[in-house]
């Protein structure tokens, strides 16, 4: 069983998040992988032990720091990195990030099972997943509550808006797991030492054999014209409850008509 | 100017879903006709609902029948795919739902289009789809272009007010069968079960939103009152959902449901990043806890510092009563 995990190095979530020029400013030193991301390599992990057998290749596409992530996923037990680093990938869209991340499957020798968390904590589109797998042609289980592989079978259960589901597809395919979906690990001592000896690839698109124009700027469908804080809200009201707050409550959402 | 296709989410008794309305008046407002896609997966279009779409201004309603599931948003896409090409129709309007996020990330790859996920605002400019979305946690804004000739855009509940359009129509209903492929057919949908109707409004789409924290400590009784005099949806932090004390689809936050309802109201919710990411988009919001230093303060617009088990019920209390 080869697993390749595909994660993502964002801003802390509690840091100040900013755009710059349309992007993401990843320029604070306030980078981490992607929380959600470790219940991705916790699913890998799992999948791997509990069948006796396997390997976990964790992958990135970022800038310098990136690498980060990948380290961390090496930390947590994963076998090898890959980091896709190349100038021509800044202001991918979620299609141009999936064609890289695709290309990079392929580089390291396709898999039986794809794992990505439901969603970056940036950008919050939730489009990768299922975008990667059908570049892959692989079948998509996305928003995972669990997830079994019997053989060569995956089983998934997932809660969606407004009906639960389980679905059922044969290897290869992808599964994107929801933070619903295990407890991460946290790495240990003696993980963190072996990680420094296990190895971390850095390719360019070149190495993948893409096309820059797909990805990036060049290659993406959309543009942001515009980006800006929104403005702090205004008369705000705060007070001190002295018996009455629940009364005088009601009498602002009647006032401004609110309900 | 080219069409616009509404895909329509409906239950499975086939009652169109609130946000739908939403979808199509924002539509009408792009120009061009406003056609429609209800994909048959067990429920048909009945007459009131194809009077409500006309009502609306929605020209052709198209009925999507397949040989495979319709659930699978694999297959879903391939139809609404073929559906594009056939009219023409070089926009499609969803509501942003995991779901459609789905339909949306086949339809990026196999037509071309652009897509925008959580738009908020969506206008014609100079001939080029513009929308708006916040991002961050809802502290940025920001307007989108699609430049690509096919734009996929998946709106967020409560981003317009629906209205009517000036003259009624009676939409033609026209079958659109479609094979899907061998490969938009390996995910088998094993099992399906639909939520339980609740008797209040969805929590993704409702325009008033109680939501609950680990300051209730699992007693959900006031909120559920105060819900019920206001017509709205019950949600909850993912403490409160970790603790059982709700179901975890009513955990709102980045991770859970997304709402932006005209009025929040969080008792016992200390704002956490996570949580605020899934609600700080709201149009009011109004905050109960006991910590004065609980960050949700930070983000309300009437916060009240005091205890949520005597506030609330005052609160539910004096509202009934003003309702007379």
């Amino acid at each position: 069983m080869k697993i390749v995990v595909c994660v993502k190095y964002v801003p802390d979530i509690q840091s100040d998040r900013r755009l710059v020029d349309g992007r993401t400013a990843r320029d604070g030193g306030d980078g981490t992988l992607n929380e959600l991301d470790e219940n991705a390599l916790e699913a890998a992990l799992a999948v791997v032990e509990a069948g006796g057998e396997g390997s976990v290749v964790v992958v990135t596409v970022g800038p310098d720091d990136a690498v980060d992530a990948v380290r961390k996923g090496l930390q947590m037990g994963a076998d090898e990195a890959v980091h896709v680093l190349d100038d021509a990938i800044a202001g991918s869209d979620a299609l141009g990030t999936a064609r890289v991340l695709a290309a990079a499957v392929r580089h390291v020798g396709g898999a039986d099972l794809v794992v990505t968390g439901m969603a970056g904590l940036d950008g919050l589109t939730s489009l990768v997943p299922t975008a990667l797998a059908a570049l892959l042609d692989v079948p998509a289980l996305p928003l995972a509550a669990s997830l079994e592989v019997t053989g060569t079978t995956v089983r998934v259960t997932r809660n969606l808006d407004h009906a639960s589901e389980v679905l059922e597809a044969d290897l290869p395919a992808l599964v994107s797991v929801t933070d619903q979906a295990n407890e991460p690990r946290y790495p240990n001592f003696k993980g963190i030492m072996a990680a420094k000896k296990k190895p971390v690839t850095t390719l360019t698109l070149a190495d993948l054999g893409l096309d820059a124009t797909l990805v990036g700027d060049a290659g993406s469908r959309t543009q942001v014209l515009e980006a800006a804080p929104r403005p702090a809200r205004e008369d705000r009201v705060l007070v001190n409850d002295t018996g009455d707050a629940g009364v005088r409550l009601a009498a602002y959402l009647v006032e401004n008509q609110l309900v | 100017m080219s069409d616009t296709l509404v895909l329509l989410d409906h239950t499975a008794a086939g009652a169109l879903r609130t946000p739908v309305r939403e979808l199509v008046t924002l539509a009408r407002s792009l120009g061009g006709a406003v056609t429609a896609a209800w994909a048959v997966d067990g429920a048909e279009p009945g007459a009131q609902t194809l009077a409500e779409l006309g009502a609306l201004g929605v020209t052709q309603v198209y009925r999507l029948t397949s040989d495979a599931d319709l659930h699978a948003p694999a297959v879903l896409a391939e139809g609404v795919a073929g559906l594009l090409e056939a009219t023409g129709a070089r926009t499609l309007l969803a509501t942003s739902s995991f779901e459609n996020k789905e339909v949306a990330a086949h339809l990026a790859v196999t037509t071309g289009a652009g897509v925008v996920t959580d738009a908020d605002t969506l206008e014609r400019v100079d001939g080029t789809l513009v929308a708006g979305k916040t991002v961050f946690a809802g502290t940025w804004s920001t307007r989108c272009a699609v430049r690509a000739p096919l734009a996929v855009v998946l709106v967020k509940a409560n981003s317009v007010v629906a209205t009517d359009a000036e003259a009624p129509v009676e939409p033609q209903v026209t079958e659109h069968a479609f094979t899907a492929s061998p490969s938009a057919s390996r995910v088998r949908v094993v099992e399906r079960t639909e939520r339980p109707a609740t008797g209040r409004p969805d929590l993704g789409s409702a325009t008033i939103v109680v939501t609950g924290g680990r300051g209730t400590e699992g007693d959900f009784t006031p909120l559920e009152e105060l819900a019920d005099v206001l017509g709205a949806a019950v949600g909850a932090t993912r403490v409160a959902t970790d603790e059982g004390w709700i179901g975890h689809d009513a955990q709102i936050g980045q991770t859970g449901i997304t709402v932006s309802p005209r009025l929040y109201i969080g008792a016992g919710v200390s704002g956490a990043v996570h949580h605020r990411g899934g609600m700080q988009a709201s149009g009011t919001i109004v905050a109960i806890n006991s910590d004065p230093d609980a960050p949700i303060f930070e983000i309300a617009d009437y916060g009240i510092v005091g205890d949520l088990t005597t506030v609330v019920p005052q609160l539910t209390a004096e509202l009934r009563r003003l309702k007379g």
